[in-house]
């Protein structure tokens, strides 16, 4: 049903967002008036400084935060309306999520890890050993399936980290500054993982970098500013 | 279960803090499982006591002797249907540390008021034949490495302060675990014989016990017998076998609140130290539960999640403790015949195991509802 809507217009649409923070008696606005889509099949990059709200709007989007004003309609579903507990089953179903410092559980094996999604799924064990199986494969990471994220590179790491998101097959990944904690040939290593999944998998990413160089593998690139989608880079 | 491993990896994170916890877990169940097994040796006669047997002694105090010819009337006594009697012996043998009960009994009757003594009909015989003939229990027999057949020589400073000759005849086991199988009998008629010779207060027994008709009745039988000596030299103190252990028991105090106390203080510091363990673990990866939730976990599912960790903690101690107090306790009683009823029983470990999944849930409720609260966003910054 979600897909059947989703198709009728733009997969991810933001219209009128407006986010503002409380810290002690100050409001502090992170996002104003702001509207963006997202066609299916998009590799989007959002590109801006320190603070101008890109992980903001990327939490927006994956139902990790819900926005003072606006809509947010993900696949069809408007899930600013959500309940926490559709939230969450809404997250599980339609976003995989790829984090800057990897973000593992350091007690897990690489295949575990990857497995923790499907935790959630009405799968069988076998049947989630497969997606683990093919998750891991897609990374090139099979033949490091029980090693645990100490003992890996961080380039491997955030490879783990992709074939997390990637495993349950989501509507849409979510990428936050991915290659941010890597040196630039890992980080080439990354991009060129995501452009695959997107051009071969018809993956839509989100990725918000800061780093021009990661941003020119997008097919689309966006800039904010002060909470304000712009159209030139912010110098 | 599918989500055991990611329990288990957290709850191993920390190797050392985790180890520590979990002994201190273990020896508080230990420490449960030993006082609970003092409590039944000292309590455990009031369970096994028959609902339907009733003591009758002096009504100044129990070693006060009761004439032998109060039987016959009492066996008059509408709603009696049985009566039987004893006499403490007090009897060493070979050392004073070497402590059990020796009691003159007239054998049939006595073996019939108490069916939770099984002795092989032979050895009842064997019994009834042998004037200096006695039957012990199993743990005494053991003990001593005593068989039928063996005399066995026991001096009892009370009776004529001379060494008494017996001839074990048979080794009764007890129809229940908790049945005190370390007692010795031996025939009444030997004993009063013996005391006649000698001129040692003859005719004369330590108690009674009576069994009545109708269990139901028993209150109204022993206000009967009490009415019936009273006004004697010897005036009865007549109450159910079960009262009679607890004022027993008494002696020592009220056990059952003794063990609550040191309990409820022990299971209290364990209740402090599992909960900051618990806390601890959940506030050193915020981040991760943060992840968790940002893949799909539920509040619900994060609350069981931290739950089952401290109930798997709670619990592995309460088995491991439990089970090393049940094999400690197995060799039975450590005083060598003060705690003949001395073991740890199944109802208190079914108690110790449900007192650990409590616990489990008590230490682990507060850092439950601190992961269920988490804001991801905000989770996620902290990794």
């Amino acid at each position: 049903m979600s897909e059947n809507k989703a198709n009728q217009g733009a997969l991810v649409r933001v219209d009128g967002v407006e986010k503002i923070f409380h810290r002690a008696a100050e409001e502090i606005h992170v996002l104003s008036e702001l509207s963006l889509q997202v066609p299916a099949g998009e590799f989007l990059a959002l590109m801006g400084p320190s603070g101008s709200g890109k992980s903001t709007l990327l939490n927006l989007i994956g139902g990790l935060d819900r926005p003072t004003k606006g809509t947010v309609t993900v696949a069809g579903d408007r899930i600013d309306a959500l309940s926490d507990r559709a939230l969450a089953a809404w997250r599980a179903r339609h976003i995989g999520f790829v984090f800057q410092l990897y973000n593992l559980m350091p007690v897990l094996t690489a295949e575990r890890n990857v497995e923790l999604p499907l935790l959630l799924t009405p799968l069988s064990k076998a049947e989630r050993r497969k997606h683990v199986e093919t998750a891991l494969a897609m990374v090139g990471l099979s033949h490091r399936a029980k090693h645990y994220p100490r003992t890996m590179s961080g380039g491997e790491q955030q490879r783990v980290g992709i074939a997390r998101g990637i495993v349950t097959d989501p509507t849409l990944l979510l990428c936050d500054e991915p290659t941010g904690d890597l040196d630039r040939k890992a980080g080439d290593e990354i991009l060129n993982l995501l452009q695959a999944l997107n051009r071969e998998h018809g993956k839509t990413i989100i990725m918000v970098t800061h780093d021009p160089h990661a941003s020119a593998r997008a097919a689309r690139t966006v800039h904010l500013n002060k909470g304000q989608l712009t159209n030139e880079p912010v110098k | 279960m599918k989500f055991f491993h990611l329990i288990w990896g957290n709850l191993t994170r920390k190797k050392l803090r985790t180890s520590l916890t979990l002994l201190s877990v273990l020896v508080a169940f230990v420490l449960f499982g030993f006082l609970c097994a003092i409590k039944q040796a000292l309590v455990g006669g009031v369970e096994l006591a028959g609902a339907d047997r009733l003591i009758v002694r002096h009504k100044v105090s129990l070693i006060q002797l009761l004439p032998e010819s109060y039987k016959g009337r009492m066996e008059r006594i509408a709603g009696v249907a049985a009566v039987t009697h004893q006499t403490w012996f007090g009897g060493i043998y070979q050392d004073p540390k070497n402590f059990f009960m020796q009691n003159p009994v007239e054998p049939e009757p006595f073996m019939k008021m108490f069916p939770e003594f099984i002795l092989p009909p032979d050895q009842m015989q064997a019994w009834l034949a042998t004037r200096t003939g006695a039957i012990v229990g199993r743990k005494t027999a053991e003990r001593f490495h005593w068989k039928v057949g063996d005399k066995v020589p026991i001096m009892s400073p009370i009776w004529m302060r001379k060494t008494w000759e017996f001839d074990i005849v048979g080794i009764f086991d007890g129809a229940k675990k908790g049945t005190d199988t370390t007692s010795l009998f031996f025939r009444y008629d030997y004993f009063d014989e013996t005391r006649k010779a000698q001129n040692w207060g003859t005719g004369q027994v330590g108690w009674y016990t009576i069994r009545a008709k109708d269990p139901a009745q028993a209150a109204v039988v022993a206000k009967l017998v009490d009415q019936e000596f009273e006004n004697s030299p010897a005036e009865t103190k007549t109450e159910p076998e079960g009262a009679f252990a607890q004022g027993f028991a008494n002696q020592i105090g009220n056990i059952a609140l003794i063990v609550a106390g040191i309990l409820g203080a022990v299971f209290f510091t364990i209740l402090l130290v599992t909960g900051s363990t618990m806390s601890q673990a959940v506030r050193e990866r915020i981040g991760e539960l943060g992840v968790l939730k940002a893949i799909g976990f539920t509040n619900g599912q994060m609350l069981a999640l931290v739950l089952a960790e401290s109930c798997l903690l709670t619990v592995l101690g309460g088995v491991l403790g439990l089970g090393l107090a049940l094999a400690m306790t197995s060799r039975g009683d450590p005083t060598g015949g003060m705690l003949p009823m001395f073991y740890l029983p199944a109802r208190d470990v079914l108690l110790g195991l449900g007192i650990s999944v409590v616990l489990g849930l008590i230490t682990g409720i507060f850092p439950a509802q601190q992961a269920m609260r988490l804001r991801v966003a905000e989770a996620l910054r902290r990794m």
